[in-house]
């Protein structure tokens, strides 16, 4: 009887976290569907797009092409030595380029540019709530969702699938490094195999469709943490924190769903 | 950074992914070869098709002539029904084989097909006549043991 007070009180407390995660879900869904609604501005003036693009994309390009260089170049050892057991390190370059455009390109760009531009979004839209930027906009009858959150969430949707292109192309390029120019697998054999191997229907246009996807959910998650971010300075920090380990989490979660949709139960 | 850096930043950065989107596209995948040639397609029916695959290639004398579009089941004669794409640049007589083919040991499967000598060429739905299926592994087995077997009991008798 004693070990009844604490039991309802924890069930309370969990009853009361699983409402509130799901008002936020609910919140965030109705934030999105304003958002889309609401960014005729975006498209009109589309320099505010074009900065975000800049600041979303740009900026990142120097971490996505130095991590793809030495994602490309590990998976180039790494299959090497597993392919060469087999005796059949000509097709490293299919390892290296299927990898890579099916899941390390988009996936890895993904959590990058979560970690790179995503939290920058939120920390950005969260200090503009915190110096009552957004109540100031308000009281001057300008829309901040249109004006600020719209040209930042085009701006990040545009910028992943080139991140991610960019991603497998420069991780192709130190496959190509490591596997043709150090160990000295057969240059002919290796992009000829890749060719053989890699579809542009089925595997190209896949990862860039996941790429999209992950683009959407990463700048909706952080344009929404930051809007929805509690306007102090700890409220900013734990926003921004949010935003990275949610998006990390959408990223694996989602990658799962669509390469069970795409890549199982077809007739390839 | 005033506005015309940043666009010019911009251009920069959207001209490289869509240069990448291209690089994999033409160099990493197969958009080079076989689709902007055109192409004419024909049938043929395996009893055991193995583990031949869609996209597969089609080889004649080792060469790449075209790729499997198709593999389907006939209700009525219990057979796969695989459908090729082949190059127009490649014409092939009507009295060509078909035959299942696996490259190496463990490799992959693909269809041989070997010219016969009829004056008239395969044209756009026409059927290969000629087919040899898929070695079966199992099959060989119990073929060359039962043979095996034959062989045993003949000296007792």
């Amino acid at each position: 009887m004693i070990e009844v007070a604490p039991l309802r009180s924890r069930l309370e407390r969990l009853g009361s976290t699983v409402t509130s995660q799901v008002w936020r879900l609910g919140y965030a869904s109705r934030f999105l569907a304003y958002l889309v609604l609401h960014s005729g501005t975006a498209l009109r003036r589309f320099r505010l797009t074009i900065a975000e693009v800049y600041f979303a994309g740009v900026l990142s390009l120097v971490i996505i092409l130095v991590s793809g260089l030495f994602v490309g170049m590990v998976l180039a050892l790494q299959g090497y030595e597993t392919l060469q057991r087999f005796g059949a390190s000509e097709s490293l370059g299919v390892l290296v380029a299927l990898s890579l455009v099916r899941e390390l390109g988009p996936v890895v760009a993904g959590l990058l540019f979560a970690s790179r531009a995503g939290s920058a979004i939120t920390a950005e839209i969260g200090l503009m709530k915190a110096t009552e930027q957004i109540s100031a906009m308000e009281m001057m009858a300008v829309d901040p969702i249109a004006r600020v959150v719209a040209p930042r969430f085009w701006g990040g949707v545009l910028s992943m699938p080139l991140l991610a292109a960019l991603f497998s192309g420069a991780g192709i390029f130190g496959g190509y490094l490591v596997g043709v120019q150090l160990i000295g697998v057969d240059a002919g054999a290796f992009w000829s195999q890749m060719q053989a191997a890699v579809d542009v229907r089925e595997d190209i246009m896949n990862g860039v469709i996941k790429s999209v996807v992950f683009g959407v959910a990463v700048t909706w998650i952080s344009v929404f943490e930051g809007y929805d971010a509690v306007p102090t300075a700890e409220g900013v920090s734990r926003a921004t924190t949010r935003t990275v380990v949610t998006s990390s989490l959408a990223i694996l979660a989602l990658d799962f769903v669509l390469t069970a949709l795409m890549f199982t139960g077809g007739n390839g | 950074m005033n506005r015309s850096m940043i666009d010019l930043w911009v251009g920069i950065f959207v001209a490289a992914g869509f240069a990448a989107l291209l690089f994999l596209a033409l160099k990493v995948g197969n958009l080079a070869t076989f689709s902007t040639n055109d192409t004419y397609q024909v049938h043929a029916k395996f009893a055991n098709i193995g583990g031949l695959k869609v996209r597969g290639p089609v080889k004649s004398a080792g060469v790449v002539v075209g790729r499997v579009a198709d593999i389907r089941f006939d209700n009525e004669s219990y057979e796969a029904i695989v459908t090729m794409t082949l190059d127009v640049s490649y014409q092939f007589p009507r009295d060509t084989t078909a035959k299942i083919l696996t490259s190496g040991i463990l490799g992959e499967q693909y269809i041989g097909l070997e010219a016969g000598g009829d004056g008239v060429m395969l044209k756009q739905g026409d059927r290969v006549r000629l087919t040899q299926s898929a070695v079966v592994l199992e099959n060989l087995i119990s073929q060359f043991l039962f043979n095996k077997a034959a062989e045993g009991k003949e000296p007792a008798k």
